[in-house]
């Protein structure tokens, strides 16, 4: 490894709204700055609900189609389990109590967090459009809501992450 | 393992060029262990960090996250990366004598 070029810039993609698809992105983006490396953050479709005011600290984890899905005590959770209802707001309580155990913070804190770093906090277009998304409903970190084009020119040299 | 010589006292550093033990550590130190990571001097802010640090290691025996160093030390996250640039919890632990931080956020 150490010949190799040190990573130098990266730029994440969020592109669902889950809170267990969100935060991976978060904490890349977060780690990156925290080693010096150049950080943008481009959200789009259904991760746009992480930097939307309203949204963005309401987001639950997905307990149906999550085959991972296991109870505290490790037992496998059989899938029909996730869609009684308020599972998701079970396992998502649950979740957020252990990230808070590991100071890990919500959401909005935590773009709060990647913005004041330097990190870029970016917004799809198209998903913008499509959703018929005003600039107002974004909390303030939005630098801008941009183009694929706009993006991939804000990502020269940079590793792009999808996730 | 390395030992060198800091501010007229031997010190031993581990791989990552750290103080290997945090009590070898003194505020003579910090300031060469700092020229190491290209900070020229030391402010009284980047003391008001180094001083958090070294308290919470001291009662934790684990580097704050950033978040608590952010919050608690009186320097915010803005103000922390341009007194740190490029890593600054990395680089404020180890000015501190403290080993390279474990955590993730």
């Amino acid at each position: 490894m150490s010949t190799m070029e040190p990573v130098k810039k990266v730029t994440i993609v969020i592109s669902k709204g889950g809170l267990e698809h969100v935060y991976p992105g978060l904490i890349m983006a977060n780690g990156a700055r925290m080693e010096g490396i150049e950080a943008d953050v481009f959200f789009t479709f259904f991760g746009l609900d992480a930097i939307i005011k309203s949204r963005m600290d309401k987001l639950k984890v997905a307990t149906v189609g999550n085959p991972g899905m296991r109870f505290p005590n490790g037992m496998a959770m059989p899938t029909m389990m996730g869609m009684v209802p308020g599972m998701s707001s079970f396992v998502t309580k649950m979740m957020q109590k252990e990230m808070d155990q590991l100071d890990i913070p919500p959401i909005s804190e935590f773009l709060e967090m990647i913005s004041d770093a330097g990190g870029g906090i970016y917004a799809c277009k198209a998903t913008v459009e499509m959703f018929h998304l005003n600039e107002r409903d974004f909390c303030d970190q939005l630098n801008e809501v941009i183009t694929v084009g706009e993006f991939y020119e804000k990502s020269a040299g940079a590793q792009i992450i999808f996730t | 393992m390395t030992t060198k010589e800091m501010a007229g006292t031997q010190v031993e550093l581990d791989n990552d060029g750290h103080l290997k033990d945090f009590k070898t550590w003194n505020e003579n130190i910090a300031p060469e262990l700092a020229k190491e990571e290209g900070i020229d001097a030391l402010t009284d802010r980047h003391w008001a960090v180094i001083n958090f640090m070294r308290k919470e290691y001291e009662a934790t025996q684990t580097a704050p996250t950033m978040r608590k160093i952010t919050k608690q030390s009186g320097v915010g996250t803005k103000e922390f990366y341009e007194l740190f640039p490029k890593g600054p919890a990395r680089k404020a632990a180890k000015i501190g004598g403290l080993p390279k931080p474990k955590g993730c956020i």
